[in-house]
């Protein structure tokens, strides 16, 4: 659409070139969403600074978080968001094999990261440290939760990419919604580097 | 099997809900049996329900919008009427309906008449100000519509199968708690705003990065007609602020789905966070709502005064000083919390502040009056309407913005004055001044003058009626949301609001019969030039109705003002019917994924209510392969070939030259 309306401009104007291109208006639309996205973070972390100390008699953060477990987790996200990275790069360069395989990787570090969140959440909540324990643990599981849920949400969309890049090949609609996917992996990590810092470090501080 | 759903979510005891919605029932299915029966369900289906067309889409939020409108008007009728009758006795409205009425007509009137009100005009108008063929992302602006008529549906369902929250239409716990409210009348007011929610949120993207990154050429910053401007800062007030108000929900979901305590009295949970939260999506969402309604007044006093917009950079800052100030005030709206004097100044002085680029918006508008030759017509006379009432409005706002003033006016019948003097003032007048302006755009005929001027009076003068004794029963100290009451001095002050509300009804009454008779003579009242009111921006520039690519060539734009400097030149004679190089043209191709999308949302967001785990699966499942097979389509666009644009075009050159002949 973008190249016929590159032609029918009838005048040279300086102020405004006219209307971006696809590529562009999609990834700016998906970053305007991103933007809409940390704001819902922004309140589940103002909840969460709110209710730090509301324990309830309840465990505090420090009792509870294994900080070696939140580090290994950490590297798994972040590995996956080099892993992604270099599954654009093959994107770019249309090698399906080295995209397929970047992305496999993404999907299995990704899954580490989930496994490895649901098994502190598993073991909290047999301690009897669940959500309704106390207003913090609420927090700290909806904050943690959310992101969490996000995360499996990519892995269904990577997982959806994959297909159809298998199915239908690098078409251009294709590539912009990989764009938008790697735009969104990469946001969660940037959200986890707040939680890690904000949760974890702060949270287990005595 | 079907969770908390069992034959007594029926109200079988209370005639009032039962026959209305029994009555709802016969109509719509009567409606759809009437479809179906004369062969319109193929064209429906085409033409509107799986349209992407955005002129469509804000066609059908503007009427989704009306429709609530007489919904959320019924449960002010009944108000109204249980206040005037609730002296020394009981009315006719019980404890538990009547509180569920006030929490609906708020819900209603805020999320179902005035955001769609408002983003439907948005979406008719600003693509085509701006010189485009569509908005970014037009299959998500029909999955935005739809999920707003998902929220809709649901709470008009909770009229039959259950019953709606009883808390206000901000549900503040712990009364909206599981503890105090056990019903599911709490969670059809969170499921229904979760889902209208994802909904606004996409029309905000959609609205950001249209306004951003679409403009034609030569289409600048500060060429923008102002409705774009505040469309802009309203859209990216709903990117920043709708975020905050779905955490929120979130947050109170947890606690009455699993036991969490986020807001609970116990184990820590803190209240006047969900005060805090809560105002931080609900204070923007006030401009969200107010500054399109000043964007059309911008374009509808500077049409009929034949002037250009007085002060338009003015204007502009005005406009995102707004935008920025309205995250800095929300607390103004529980000083009464105690947080301290000095927290309660800064918020007073910050709400008294952004009343500064407000009133700076108002003189533009009288300047641009001033000198001009001004046209009555029914949208000037809103707009003169709005102007009038928003300052009272306004000067009682930044009565309530004094600390200690509210603390003595705080939750009175004053403060229920003030918001409906804004509301209904700056929202609503303006939505009905841009229903009335835009109207021959989106259909190509007028809608008739005289009933739209009668409609207008009985608005005004019912407003006054109903709103102005409600400030003075603040003054008597009068609480909002009172089922019944002792006091004498009271009654004479109800009996008149009530009596407003009827004046009001009439006006309504005018404007159903206003549509009415204008379809019956759209040959009369038919617009063939495209520019019934002597426009000045680029929506007058095409037909009316615009044709699907809305521009057969995209327009250059060399100036502000932009088809008001095309005019002055054609009359001078160059560059006067010239015919442009035609093009094939893309368009997006149409798709139900909107309206599938929000069939499997109700499905989800009833199961969600009543608790029906499987069927809240299902939904969710089908949302999911919905989108799997909307990603899986080889062809989203359409060629329109470069002869079927020159034919089209050619036909409405001939009509407008023809119409602008016997108008000379």
């Amino acid at each position: 659409m973008t190249d016929v309306m590159a032609d029918e401009r009838l005048h040279l104007s300086t102020v405004h070139e006219g209307p971006a291109s696809k590529r562009i208006v999609t990834g700016y639309g998906f970053w305007i969403f991103l933007l809409s996205d940390f704001v819902m973070f922004s309140g589940f972390f103002a909840a969460y600074a709110v209710l730090l100390g509301q324990t309830a008699g309840g465990p505090k953060g420090a009792e509870i978080f294994d900080l070696r477990n939140v580090a290994v987790e950490t590297g798994c996200l972040l590995m996956s968001s080099f892993t992604c990275g270099l599954a654009s790069i093959a994107a770019g360069a249309r090698n399906r094999l080295w995209f397929q395989i970047a992305m496999a990787v993404t999907c299995v570090l990704g899954l580490a990261f989930l496994s490895i969140e649901f098994n502190e959440f598993a073991s909290l909540v047999a301690r009897g440290a669940g959500p309704s324990r106390s207003a913090f643990l609420s927090a700290f599981f909806s904050l943690v939760g959310c992101h969490g849920l996000h995360v499996s949400a990519g892995i269904l969309w990577l997982l959806t990419m994959m297909a159809q890049v298998f199915a239908k090949g690098f078409r251009a609609d294709i590539q912009r919604r990989f764009l938008c996917f790697a735009l969104f992996w990469h946001a969660l990590d940037i959200i986890w580097v707040a939680v890690f810092s904000v949760v974890y470090l702060l949270g287990s501080a005595p | 099997m079907l969770g908390k759903l069992t034959w007594d979510a029926i109200p079988f005891d209370q005639p009032i809900p039962l026959i209305t919605g029994a009555l709802v029932l016969v109509i719509m299915l009567a409606i759809v049996v009437w479809i179906v029966l004369a062969g319109h369900l193929p064209y429906l289906w085409r033409e509107w329900i799986t349209s992407v067309d955005h002129k469509r889409i804000g066609v059908m939020y503007t009427l989704l919008a009306m429709v609530m409108l007489l919904r959320g008007f019924s449960d002010a009728i009944m108000m109204r009427g249980q206040q005037a009758l609730a002296f020394h006795s009981e009315g006719f409205l019980p404890p538990e309906h009547y509180n569920q009425i006030f929490s609906a007509h708020g819900t209603i009137m805020i999320f179902f008449v005035a955001m769609p009100f408002v983003i439907g005009l948005m979406n008719l108008v600003v693509p085509l100000q701006l010189g485009v063929r569509d908005v970014a992302f037009p299959t998500l602006n029909s999955v935005g519509f739809w999920l707003t008529a998902t929220g809709a549906l649901l709470v008009n369902v909770s009229l039959v199968v259950g019953e709606f929250a009883r808390t206000g239409w901000l549900p503040y716990p712990p009364l909206s708690e599981l503890t105090y409210s056990p019903g599911v009348g709490v969670d059809y007011y969170l499921w229904s705003l979760q889902i209208s929610g994802v909904g606004t949120l996409v029309a905000g993207i959609n609205l950001v990065t249209t306004v951003l990154k679409l403009r034609t050429r030569g289409m600048s910053y500060l060429r923008m007609p102002m409705f774009c401007w505040t469309a802009l800062a309203s859209n990216l007030l709903i990117v920043a602020a709708f975020p905050i108000l779905t955490a929120t929900l979130a947050m109170l979901i947890l606690d009455r789905y699993f036991g969490f305590h986020f807001f609970t009295n116990e184990a820590g949970g803190n209240v006047m966070m969900f005060m805090n939260l809560i105002w931080a999506w609900g204070h923007p969402e006030v401009y969200i709502l107010v500054l399109p309604a000043f964007g059309i007044y911008s374009e509808v006093v500077a049409t009929f005064s034949g002037k250009p917009l007085f002060g338009y950079r003015s204007m502009v800052l005005a406009t995102m000083a707004i935008c920025v100030i309205s995250f800095m005030v929300w607390l103004h709206h529980f000083f009464t919390m105690g947080a301290g004097a000095d927290v309660n100044a800064i918020f007073g002085i910050a709400s008294m502040i952004i009343a500064v680029p407000t009133g700076v918006k108002i003189y533009n508008w009288l300047f641009t009056m001033y000198g001009g030759r001004i046209r009555f017509d029914t949208p000037m006379l809103w707009s003169i309407g709005f102007m009038v009432t928003f300052i009272l409005g306004g000067l009682t706002g930044v009565l309530v913005a004094v600390p200690p003033a509210d603390f003595l006016l705080h939750n009175s019948l004053f403060l229920v004055a003030h918001f409906h003097n804004v509301i209904i003032g700056g929202v609503l007048f303006g939505a009905f001044a841009g229903y009335a302006y835009w109207f021959p755009k989106a259909f190509g005929f007028r809608l008739h003058e005289g009933l739209g001027k009668a409609a207008f009076w009985f608005w005004l003068i019912g407003f006054y009626i109903a709103f102005m004794p409600m400030y003075w029963l603040g003054f008597l100290g009068m609480t909002r949301r009172m089922q019944h009451y002792d006091v004498a001095e009271w009654r004479p002050w109800l009996m008149v609001a009530a009596a407003g509300v009827a004046v009001i009804m009439i006006g309504i009454l005018f404007q159903i019969a206003q549509l009415v008779v204008s379809i019956r003579d759209r040959a009369e009242l038919r617009d063939t030039t495209g520019d019934p009111w002597d426009g000045r921006s680029l929506e007058w520039a095409t037909a009316s109705p615009p044709p699907v690519f809305n521009f057969a060539v995209m327009p250059d734009v060399e100036g502000p003002d932009a088809y008001w400097e095309w005019k002055r030149h054609a009359r001078r004679g160059d560059a006067a019917g010239k015919e442009p190089a035609y093009r094939d043209i893309e368009m997006p191709r149409n798709s139900p994924t909107g309206f599938v999308c929000a069939f499997f949302a109700t499905v989800m967001g009833f199961a969600l209510i009543w608790h029906i785990w499987w069927m809240v699966l299902l939904g969710g499942i089908g949302a999911f392969a919905t989108f799997v097979v909307f990603a899986w389509r080889d062809h989203d666009e359409y060629v329109i070939s470069a002869a079927e644009v020159a034919r089209i075009d050619r036909a409405y050159r001939e009509e407008r030259a023809a119409g602008m002949g016997s108008a000379s």
